[in-house]
């Protein structure tokens, strides 16, 4: 029998299959859905990944202050990190700067943790043209670099809300990897403003299982109401 | 680069902070989840402060918003400016897109270096990474060398960021002129690279914090500390982690208000322009 489930739910436990068997997964500011992920990851796998909540608004991991966060990256200590953007191009560049005569937050630390962290896992709700661009207004972190540039990691995948795109390294190009069940994958094509490579066929992503959501909903609801008040209270209103 | 060796004094409140903060002045705040001295901002909107120039350590908030919303500002650095979960922080949105302020693009850990070389009295400090952002092209203060031990390796320099001030909130100072920040170490960084640094406090605690062992730590030395002065709740409606929480009803209503010139005008009626109980 199909489980009903929020769509925040869906991207959470594809998220957690992204994540795998990192050992160290830091979550930036504003971003409930990847933290939902490793804290149902932790659930799972006692207490594995260990995770570094940015926003964590009691007992956070830091105490060298907001700084720590990117000496651990820069020395290779994070494994894991999440970027978003108002604009992602086909070259897995991201604008959280401007666009179209709009005004963003800024850069964060994106220009630093792409290269430090070794994966990063893009993530961006909204799938239209508008946000999926053949080039980004503005470079707030690049995808690639030349060689001769010191560089640890990069971008592994970029998930929306339509569909899952693998990031091909060496061919610098996004691969479609499945779509979610209310999307299909000329909808992702209609909705994309960079080209891609394509199965000929394209898988379907898989949906939560009854277990993952008895965890999403029990005590990965309760640590993310905790840092995420707002967040929770839209998706598991009760 | 010079920078004092403090005997800290004690003022009266929040105002008296705010009148030591000359207009045009180059300010480091911290963001909205280390303790903010919104009194303190409140105090500079209603002495209608000028032309200053904020420096965001990494990230800028509800300070910041609120300052340009009422035409305090002249210039932002910074790696963003957000409200968190209540969204774009709207004041400096409108400022941005409409060109009514000067804005450096940074990304956080070119800021904490760019004090960091200031803390250690050196002109500049490299950073890996950030190579390629568009952010390079358009920061007037970073320069792309060669590694000097390894040629063929591009590394990115900050160059030593000095504030005029440092301003933020704290649980606790002393009657020696120490705060106590705990774990917040952005403040210590600020303090330490700062020219003049102004903290209010929650609590003042009677004799010498640095005589004790486990708050030691947590304080930041009276050397670095210009002036301190009491404000009870002074960091509402954002949070002193361990005393309060944050207000995430006031901030949501902020978001709503401030969306609009004439909203905006409205909340700094009510919260600022008329003395307000916490």
């Amino acid at each position: 029998m199909p489980v009903s489930y929020a769509k925040e739910e869906l991207l959470a436990v594809t998220i957690a299959r992204l994540i795998g068997d990192a050992r160290h997964v830091a979550v930036g500011a504003a971003s409930p859905i990847p933290a939902m992920a490793v804290f149902l990851l932790r659930e799972r796998n006692n207490g594995m990944p260990r995770v570094s909540l940015l926003q964590k608004r009691s007992g956070n991991p830091f105490t060298e202050g907001s700084r720590e966060l990117f000496d651990l990256a820069g020395q290779g200590r994070i494994d894991v990190f999440f970027l978003g953007g108002a604009q992602i191009d086909g070259d897995a560049n991201i604008n959280l700067v401007e666009a179209e005569g709009r005004r963003f937050p800024g850069s964060f630390g994106s220009a630093f943790m792409y290269f430090a962290a070794k994966k990063t896992i893009l993530f961006r709700e909204e799938h239209s043209p508008r946000v999926l661009v053949k080039k980004v207004e503005y470079v707030s972190a690049p995808g690639w670099s030349p060689p001769e540039v010191e560089r640890r990691g990069g971008p592994v995948a970029l998930l929306t809300g339509k569909a899952l795109f693998a990031w091909q390294k060496d061919k610098r190009c996004f691969r479609l990897e499945s779509v979610h069940p209310d999307s299909s994958a000329a909808d992702v094509r209609a909705n994309t403003g960079f080209d891609y490579d394509a199965p000929a066929a394209v898988p379907q992503t898989a949906v939560p299982t009854p277990e993952e959501l008895v965890s999403i909903r029990g005590p990965v609801a309760r640590v993310i109401a905790e840092n995420y008040p707002g967040f929770a209270k839209r998706v598991w209103a009760a | 680069m010079n920078l004092p060796a403090n005997q800290t004094r004690h003022l009266a409140g929040p105002d008296a902070l705010a009148r030591e903060i000359p207009d045009g002045a180059c300010i480091g705040l911290p963001p909205d989840y280390s303790p903010v001295a919104m009194e303190v901002v409140r105090a500079l909107v209603r002495r209608g402060a000028k032309d200053l120039k904020l420096i965001g350590v990494p990230v800028l908030g509800l300070c910041a918003d609120i300052l340009i919303g009422a035409g305090c500002v002249r210039e932002v650095e910074t790696s963003a400016v957000t409200l968190g979960e209540a969204g774009l922080a709207p004041r400096f949105t409108e400022a941005a897109e409409k060109r009514r302020i000067k804005i450096i693009d940074a990304t956080c850990p070119m800021i904490h270096t760019g004090l960091q070389a200031t803390e250690k009295g050196v002109p500049f400090m490299p950073l890996r990474g950030v190579l390629g952002s568009d952010l390079v092209k358009h920061h007037p203060d970073w320069m792309t060398i060669d590694n000097p031990y390894a040629k063929g390796d591009p590394i990115l320099l900050a160059k030593a960021i000095v504030p005029d001030v440092a301003l933020f909130h704290a649980r606790w100072a002393d009657e020696a002129g120490n705060v106590w920040v705990g774990r917040r170490g952005e403040l210590a960084t600020i303090a330490h690279a700062s020219q003049a640094c102004y903290v209010s406090y929650e609590e003042l605690k009677p004799g010498d914090m640095l005589e004790d062992e486990l708050l030691a730590p947590g304080c930041i030395g009276a050397v670095y500390v210009t002036a301190v002065a009491p404000a009870p709740r002074g960091a509402w409606p954002l949070g002193v982690p361990g005393a309060y929480g944050i207000d995430d009803a006031h901030l949501t209503r902020y978001a709503r208000l401030a969306k609009t010139a004439e909203g905006f005008r409205q909340y700094l009626d009510e919260f600022i322009y008329k003395t307000v109980a916490a």
